[in-house]
């Protein structure tokens, strides 16, 4: 591989074009995923937001489930924004029938916890780790979650719940940093690739 | 569950969560962008287009190969309908209003609908004004034949935009007719230095600043989707290629043989709109399409795409 860091977004559905943009300004070579051969060429990647079903369905259906599981759970770095977020949890709450997740973090999430479209929110948001000030948190019909496992850290929360959360290599917020400009969780995940790649470099 | 959540504010917070701000109605949108929204009449069409993958349902009555067949005004749904879809499924739901009839357009918001189509596809109640779609929380997607016309419909306030199409047909010529409008004219704006905005502003009878956002960006402010005639996986693709950010299909689905097999294989040429041999295999022994109309047959006074203005 070249020296650049090369991170993807799984472009099977939803706001794929935003975290491209997100990533590209936070100084990573980004580029969609959707097939087994463009999982293997990428050093990090991003679970964009979208339809869980819908993303999850596509994955299983497409062959990627298992390679997606194989490298999250062999350390890649991965990033999940709201759907991403349930795609990464280990345990849904309420999952429609057959519906499967990557998992890669010990918590347990529940799908549009924050209510409808109607329920849908901006707030400020502190996250533990990002400097100078709380990021605009977008709250799309957004999910959260409802308990984290030992392994787990809790990053951020808002009005008593859990927003934001890391373990080890995987990262997951439930609002949408992608849709506000600021790319300051983009550039803490493109970090977090870079010391995977390169450990002790920063 | 926790509706009153966004609502509420904690002791000691300084800022209050907003809800129904620009950003979150049109990145509601964002999040559909590479799907499939389709129409659906029962709860039971309403489980089966989310089996299939769908990224929202159109909860509606009727589709609209009925209404055309039916004739008469054709309105809003009925509230219970809407509402056991929305109970049927985890997926957003929307549901359309008559175009200008805002007091429909309160109703859908009282029920939860997570977004309004204010359509074409039903009989028009103002023949001069849209609704307002700023003075509602729901977001609102409408249809547009070209560049001023989905320029306008932002101008009021809608998140997401469509091609119109020609709904109920079930052959995609005036989708594609309408999409590469909207693109060719995006693309012009984008050669205009900015004494020739004013102009252009003029011309599309549009709102200059907007003219401005879209020569600066080279795409809608919103997201831009495709309607009214795809039937296949093949059409499906075609739109996507010709750049629309997702599609909607209407009568295709639930007009044809096997409506859930179909379904599944919009869905799945949707995402892989760029490769031939997914689209094949997608398009294997999915039975009868539904028979479709030529639209050069159509009269101007049956053309939906008309309504609007």
């Amino acid at each position: 591989m070249s020296d650049a860091l090369v991170i993807g977004v799984l472009a099977l559905q939803g706001d794929v074009r935003e975290h491209l943009i997100a990533l590209a300004a936070a100084d990573a070579v980004a580029r969609p995923v959707r097939r087994p051969e463009e999982l293997a060429e990428v050093d990090g990647l991003v679970v964009p937001g979208g339809e869980s079903t819908t993303i999850s369905k596509l994955a299983v259906l497409f062959g990627l489930m298992e390679p997606l599981r194989a490298r999250v759970q062999a350390g890649m770095p991965v990033y999940g924004t709201c759907a991403g977020m349930i795609m990464l949890a280990d345990k849904i709450l309420d999952p429609r029938s057959g519906q499967e997740t990557i998992g890669g973090i010990d918590m347990i999430v529940r799908r549009n916890a924050f209510g409808r479209q109607n329920e849908s929110f901006e707030a400020a948001v502190d996250i533990a780790g990002i400097e100078d000030g709380p990021v605009e948190g977008v709250f799309i019909r957004a999910p959260w979650v409802e308990s984290v496992g030992a392994r787990a850290e809790v990053l951020a929360e808002h009005e008593g719940h859990i927003v934001a959360v890391r373990q080890g290599n995987a990262l997951a917020t439930s609002f949408h940093p992608e849709l506000t400009g600021d790319h300051r969780v983009h550039a803490l995940f493109v970090d977090m690739v870079r010391e995977n790649r390169n450990p002790g470099a920063l | 569950m926790s509706s009153t959540l966004p609502h509420t504010t904690q002791p000691g917070s300084d800022t209050a969560p907003a809800t129904g701000t620009a950003r979150v109605k049109r990145g509601m949108a964002e999040q559909l962008k590479g799907g499939v929204i389709m129409d659906v009449v029962t709860p039971e069409q309403a489980k089966i287009a989310e089996d299939a993958g769908a990224v929202a349902v159109m909860a509606l009555e009727r589709v609209p190969a009925d209404i055309r067949k039916d004739g008469g005004v054709a309105r809003m749904s009925d509230p219970d309908m809407i509402e056991g879809i929305i109970d049927a499924v985890s997926i957003p739901v929307m549901a359309k209003s008559r175009i200008g009839h805002f007091v429909e357009a309160q109703v859908l918001q009282s029920l939860g609908v997570d977004y309004i189509d204010e359509s074409e596809v039903l009989t028009p109640a103002d023949e001069v004004n849209h609704s307002d779609k700023w003075a509602f929380t729901t977001p609102f997607v409408c249809g547009a034949t070209n560049l001023g016309e989905a320029l306008r419909r932002i101008a009021e306030g809608a998140a997401m935009i469509r091609s119109k199409g020609e709904a109920g047909t079930g052959n995609v010529v005036e989708a594609v007719r309408h999409l590469r409008q909207i693109k060719n004219e995006i693309a012009r704006l984008r050669g205009y230095d900015n004494h020739e905005l004013y102009a252009a502003a003029k011309e599309l009878r549009a709102p200059y600043e907007l003219v401005k956002e879209v020569a600066e960006l080279g795409k809608l402010p919103v997201v831009l989707f495709s309607a009214g005639g795809v039937a296949t996986p093949a059409d499906a693709a075609l739109m996507r290629q010709l750049g629309a950010e997702g599609v909607f299909v209407g009568s295709g689905i639930f007009k044809s043989g096997d409506p859930a097999k179909r379904a599944a294989a919009i869905v799945k040429a949707t995402t892989f709109y760029d490769d031939p041999k997914i689209i094949a295999d997608a398009s294997r022994n999915l039975g009868e399409a539904m028979v479709g109309i030529n639209c050069d047959t159509l009269p101007e006074a049956e053309r939906y795409a008309n309504r609007g203005w």
